[in-house]
């Protein structure tokens, strides 16, 4: 009998393991499979139950690393930094305002071209106090040579903790990467994940090579002297130029990803979806794909063509191709979890970057802005449609708000 | 059940040292320097002597990380860096952070064989500012993990010297800085008095080893110091007093003679405590023990333009509270508390 010809990528790869995990313990598993060698760990809602599933792993023997309880997130992450320097792979994260608190830390670690990845389960600064997501945690070290990058599955939290190591720690771009999980809806929040065999990552992922960046005594540089206005802008050049490479080196991990584990993300940077006939598209990052998408659904039945794009990678930023793609339709309406006080229009982060994105573009449609969900506030279907139809009034020609915050009491 | 220190080292995986012996005297040290010429410290500083000496102390199998300050900017100007073992900047408050970073890392990839296997010295040092202040947090967590080696070492000038004379936790009581300047009203502008920061670290942290003073006015004293940190394992504090020209106000010539003082008044006691025995050293010893009689604090502050606007009143002060260390203080001149006698009466 002949067998079906299926593709590689389609194909269910051999070896993994299927396990009902969360998108925290994905991340973790994933530090276990790339064989971490420091971890620094500081309590904070929600990230930080990465943390215990990687103390337990160690406690259990299941994962060799050092394994360092700080005492503040800045000492947490410049632990991690100088570990990096003398050659160990790291791992760190923090949320809301604990991120805050690394800021310097943050700050130093991509201009020191530290490959460090950190998770960020993404929550509301304070204050006042709240647990739930909010995007401006991450969002506050968009300019500072950081790679960002959202995802809404744990699966996909697994898959690109696994790349994003691969691309931070290639020479060609030696710049740490934060992965943004939305705090609750995917870190506390348990599904099916196919955790890939130790061999299949070991064949993708290199060992980290710091090169003659070392911090060795068998290599006695000098890291980070005082530069002044004689080198700095040459040196700040050198780390925008490693940004620039980005997007070449992850489209490129993403291939080989596919390759190996037989996942295809497609495009990397974002996710089309039932964009093909689409009248109007939503964007956004996260989880809130969820409601959106089964809104979409709602709409699709009712003859409402909508489509929604999720912006994957936020730094870099694919500029041309997002402006490519959303010049198709004839109204983009951009939902931000997060706000930007005082920024033009009113708007959201994501969306000022959107908008600035079309700018040079041929075909650019009408941009409404959205901010909800902050605090944790769940977008509801609802919600999804009610953007939906002020972008499909927007894109008949009938005026609309810049910015509109949903789900807002009045 | 006791645990021997075996076992504790099997506990913590303590991995072996350098076992640096103590040098026998200034003319048996190394001739070989590993901080060299392209630095551009004051005439005089005496910090830069400190970086110097721990440096040819500890050898060339070490890792210096650096904190923001004075040691930072004014010895690694790009292209022309003094350190010739590997150096790195760490943040201002980060030099716990830095060293235990960077000794985790030599931990684990030496474990996993993924470099080679063999003691390499990580020192991390931070001034008044980044230590005393904004990084005691750090170095103070460090000092409770005692599976890591390393050293952090302050080096302490008694103010942000780096920019511009200002007031830090470290700065002596009625200092003049750029920040406390005397003027018509008030003429003390800083009734802070200087932290204690070695014996707070000795005192509070049970795994650490190895906690010492030490001042660059007797090298070779100093240099045994950085020796022993590095050699007895897991992480360790040195708290160096450090005269400076600029924010002190002497002319450079005086540093010697300043770091003698400040010894020999009892205003800056040296000791080490080694696994919770406390040595009192040199002439802090001599003083303690009587064959030295303490020097009076006019001596020392009247040769600093930083103290010129002091009254007699000022100096009397100054001189009774450094009195007080020494007569009324648990261990003399280190451990602050005074007993009350009356309720150490047993009951009657």
């Amino acid at each position: 009998m002949a067998e079906a010809i299926v593709p590689q990528t389609k194909q269910q790869p051999v070896g993994d393991k299927i396990s009902l995990i969360t998108g925290s313990e994905a991340i973790a598993v994933a530090c276990k499979l790339a064989d971490v060698d420091v971890i620094t760990a500081y309590p904070i809602r929600p990230y930080d139950t990465v943390m215990q599933y990687v103390a337990k792993m160690v406690s259990n023997g299941e994962m060799d690393c050092e394994y360092i309880v700080a005492e503040g997130e800045h000492s947490q992450f410049e632990i991690v930094k100088h570990a990096s320097a003398c050659g160990a792979r790291v791992f760190c994260g923090s949320s809301g305002v604990g991120w805050m608190y690394a800021m310097e830390a943050l700050t130093v670690t991509p201009a020191l071209r530290i490959p460090m990845i950190a998770m960020v389960g993404n929550r509301a600064l304070d204050d006042p106090g709240a647990f739930g997501t909010e995007h401006n945690d991450a969002l506050a070290v968009r300019d500072l040579g950081w790679q960002l990058v959202w995802v809404d599955s744990a699966q996909e939290a697994l898959d690109t903790a696994l790349i994003a190591y691969r691309v931070a720690e290639d020479r060609r771009v030696f710049l740490p990467c934060a992965i943004s999980c939305d705090g609750a809806f995917l870190t506390h929040s348990q599904a099916m994940v196919k955790v890939p065999s130790r061999a299949k990552v070991d064949a993708f992922l290199p060992r980290y090579n710091r090169g003659d960046l070392l911090l060795h005594p068998d290599n006695p540089i000098t890291v980070a002297p005082q530069a002044n206005e004689d080198w700095l802008m040459e040196i700040r050049r050198q780390t925008a130029a490693g940004m620039e490479r980005s997007p070449m080196v992850i489209r490129e991990a993403y291939k080989e990803f596919a390759q190996i584990f037989g996942r295809d993300y497609g495009n990397p940077f974002f996710e089309e979806y039932m964009t093909d006939d689409a009248d109007v598209v939503l964007v956004g990052m996260g989880t809130l794909s969820t409601p959106v998408k089964v809104a979409i659904r709602q709409m699709r039945a009712e003859g409402k063509k909508v489509g929604f794009v999720r912006v994957r990678w936020f730094r870099p930023f694919a500029a041309e191709d997002l402006a490519k793609t959303l010049g198709r339709f004839k109204g983009v309406g951009v939902i931000d979890r997060d706000f930007s006080l005082g920024s033009p229009y009113e708007s959201g982060v994501l969306t000022s970057e959107v908008r600035a994105a079309l700018y040079p573009a041929a075909n650019r449609p009408p941009l409404l802005g959205f901010i909800a969900g902050l605090g944790g506030r769940e977008v509801t279907v609802p919600d999804v449609r009610k953007m939906s139809d002020m972008v499909q009034q927007a894109a008949a020609g009938k005026p609309q708000p810049a910015t509109t915050w949903i789900g807002l009491r009045e | 059940m006791a645990v021997s220190d075996r076992e504790l080292a099997e506990l913590v995986k303590l991995r072996p040292t350098q076992g640096l012996d103590p040098f026998k005297g200034v003319k048996k040290l190394p001739l070989e320097e590993f901080f060299t010429s392209g630095h551009r410290t004051c005439q005089g500083c005496e910090s830069a002597l400190v970086m110097k000496l721990m440096v040819k102390a500890a050898g060339p199998r070490t890792v210096v990380l650096g904190s923001t300050g004075c040691m930072y900017v004014a010895n690694t100007t790009y292209y022309s860096t003094s350190w010739v073992v590997p150096w790195m900047h760490t943040q201002l408050g980060s030099s716990g952070s830095a060293a235990l970073g960077a000794s985790a890392a030599f931990k684990a990839l030496m474990r996993k064989g993924k470099i080679k296997d063999e003691p390499i010295n990580v020192i991390a040092f931070c001034g008044d500012g980044g230590g005393a202040d904004m990084g005691i947090g750090a170095i103070s967590a460090t000092l409770t993990h005692p599976d890591y080696n390393c050293l952090i070492l302050m080096y302490d000038n008694e103010s942000y010297a780096n920019t511009d004379i200002q007031l830090s936790g470290s700065t002596p009581y009625g200092a003049h800085t750029t920040f406390s300047p005397p003027g018509s009203k008030k003429r003390i502008m800083h009734h802070r008095w200087k932290k204690n920061m070695a014996a707070m670290m000795a005192a509070g942290h049970p795994s650490c080893r190895f906690v010492s003073t030490v001042c660059m006015s007797y090298p070779v004293l100093a240099m045994n110091a950085v020796r022993k940190a590095l050699t007895i394992g897991g992480p360790t504090f040195i708290h160096s007093l450090d005269p400076c020209p600029k924010g002190w106000d002497y002319d450079p010539m005086g540093s010697h003679e300043l770091g003698e003082l400040a010894v020999l008044t009892g205003i800056w006691p040296l000791w080490e405590v080694e696994d919770g025995t406390l040595r009192l050293i040199g002439k802090t010893r001599d003083i303690a023990d009587g064959r030295l009689k303490r020097l009076p604090v006019r001596d020392y502050l009247l040769k600093q333009g930083r103290f010129a606007h002091f009254t007699d009143d000022d100096i009397a002060y100054f001189q009774s509270k450094v009195d007080e260390t020494w007569n009324k203080w648990v261990i003399p001149g280190v451990i602050p508390f005074q007993r009350d006698i009356a309720a150490d009466q047993p009951p009657a």
